[in-house]
């Protein structure tokens, strides 16, 4: 069963066509990085899938609905942690996930329940109190997919999620990924090839908005002729003159 | 629900936020207090209490515009927003979400104006309540204002348009500092065809129970008040869509 599937999604700002016919198929459960240097189209696939822009072209099929008819649905099914943190910095950490349990429509009860689950799945406890905005880097991207999770997303999309984070914190949110896997399907994109070689299931590699590969890290490896997964990553984005 | 959880988030963002209230509620009575100040000091009728309070009521108004062009161009330029949405929250949940919290804050600060000048020699009337209810066209007009400016213009854009340009049309084209008639002109003409100058006269009406001159006055504030809440709730969308 697919979680995701898309069929020739286009997106097109006037003369620049940032994601081109891309066919992409994500499996339930499983974790997806997309890879590619600056301007891909990973971030606007994402957004695509998220519900954030329409395609200019073509479809996707996000747990069982089509982004273009049927975002409502979509939107209720998916979690999404954006490239930038994105929290309400006047309000503390527990107020933020409050704010979407709210959305969620979650009930008082439920809403207590998740909030001690999560602070303690993601150690937060220390900081539940604080104001968003005063947190370190990597507890503010700790909150910001807490708030992603906490909705109990079918698919959750975490963008760049450990982008500008030290070694210490980029490790940290490794671990709480890698925990989520099987349970929830996951699209991470990153620039970071280790980070996408240690948690992905499987790999797209984009570049002009075009997928020139996709396989396991071993898969692309063998294609590439190499062992190294940075050299691959280079070898396929070169080769691939799109 | 959805609606109200966001409308309780924008609420604690303005409300924690210690320049908002210290402008938005300290500046209108600063010059409330200073103003009266000064009519005990000078032999002519300029700034009578029960005259200068409504036209403070109206000028004070134009900080709300700043709260709420301020709000959402903050969460336009934060990921917020664009988190928010990819959540169930519908583009009504949004608007009412940000309009709502600011009715309550913008009718509170009217009615702290006219507390705070009864000990300055404001008549006591029932007309006071009058005057606050009255308000609620001029507050909705105010806050739309913001919501436009907020959804087309960024943070420090929004400091320039809303905190200085607004706040001195308000005042200078309300009629609070001065009696527009003595100016005369093209300069009457404009400030007659802007809401503020029939706010701050509508205001007066009320609070000296002279209702029959309100429908006069309080017609082209519905009208802009209509017109701006309309083109603003476009403008969001567009930017939403933009997204």
């Amino acid at each position: 069963m697919h979680a995701i599937k898309t069929v020739e999604l286009v997106k097109q700002y006037k003369n620049i066509t940032a994601v081109d016919k891309l066919d992409l198929e994500i499996r339930e459960g499983e974790l997806f990085s997309l890879l590619g240097v600056n301007g891909a189209g990973k971030t606007t696939t994402i957004k695509m899938l998220s519900c954030l822009t329409m395609p200019t072209d073509g479809d996707a099929v996000v747990g069982g609905y089509s982004i273009t008819k049927e975002s409502e649905q979509v939107k209720r099914l998916i979690g999404v942690s954006p490239q930038e943190t994105a929290v309400a910095p006047n309000l503390s950490v527990k107020e933020n996930l409050e704010l979407i349990c709210g959305i969620h429509g979650f009930s008082k009860e439920k809403t207590k329940l998740k909030i001690r689950e999560f602070s303690e799945r993601f150690g937060l406890d220390t900081v539940l109190q604080r104001k968003a905005g005063k947190l370190s880097g990597g507890y503010a991207r700790r909150v910001s997919i807490a708030m992603a999770l906490i909705s109990e997303p079918q698919i959750l999309f975490l963008d760049e999620p450990t982008l500008g984070l030290d070694v210490i914190a980029r490790h940290e949110l490794w671990e709480t990924i890698s925990s989520l896997k099987g349970n929830v399907t996951i699209i991470l994109t990153t620039h970071y090839m280790e980070e996408a070689e240690a948690l992905s299931d499987r790999i797209g590699i984009m570049k002009n908005g075009k997928l020139l590969a996709q396989g396991t890290v071993k898969e692309l490896n063998e294609r590439a002729g190499t062992n190294d997964f940075e050299a691959t990553f280079v070898s396929i984005v070169k080769e691939g003159a799109v | 629900m959805r609606m109200m959880t966001f409308a309780k988030r924008c609420t604690k963002e303005i409300l924690r936020d210690p320049i908002n209230l210290g402008f938005g509620l300290g500046f209108p009575l600063v010059l409330l207090l200073l103003l009266s100040a000064l009519q005990t000091n000078i032999p002519v009728s300029l700034f009578e209490i029960d005259t200068l309070t409504p036209g403070i009521t109206v000028f004070g108004l134009s900080f709300v515009t700043l709260f709420s062009a301020t709000l959402v161009a903050k969460d336009r330029e934060s990921a917020l927003l664009q988190r928010l949405y990819t959540t169930p929250l519908t583009y009504f949940d949004f608007i009412m979400g940000y309009m709502l919290p600011l009715l309550p804050i913008a009718l509170g600060q009217t009615l702290i104006c006219y507390l705070v000048a009864i000990p300055l020699g404001l008549t006591l009337s029932v007309n006071i309540v009058y005057a606050v209810i009255g308000m609620i066209p001029m507050v909705v007009f105010n806050i739309s204002l913001g919501l436009l400016c907020g959804s087309v213009l960024g943070v420090k854009q929004v400091g320039g348009i809303c905190g200085a340009l607004l706040t001195n049309l308000s005042a200078w084209l309300s009629g609070v500092w001065f009696d527009l008639s003595l100016v005369g002109g093209f300069f009457e003409k404009i400030a007659n065809a802007l809401p503020f100058v029939h706010a701050v006269e509508m205001e007066k009406a009320l609070f000296s129970g002279n209702f029959d001159l309100v429908a006069a006055h309080v017609l082209p504030i519905l009208l802009y008040s209509v017109t701006i809440t309309a083109i603003a709730m476009l403008c969001f969308l567009r930017q939403m869509k933009k997204q």
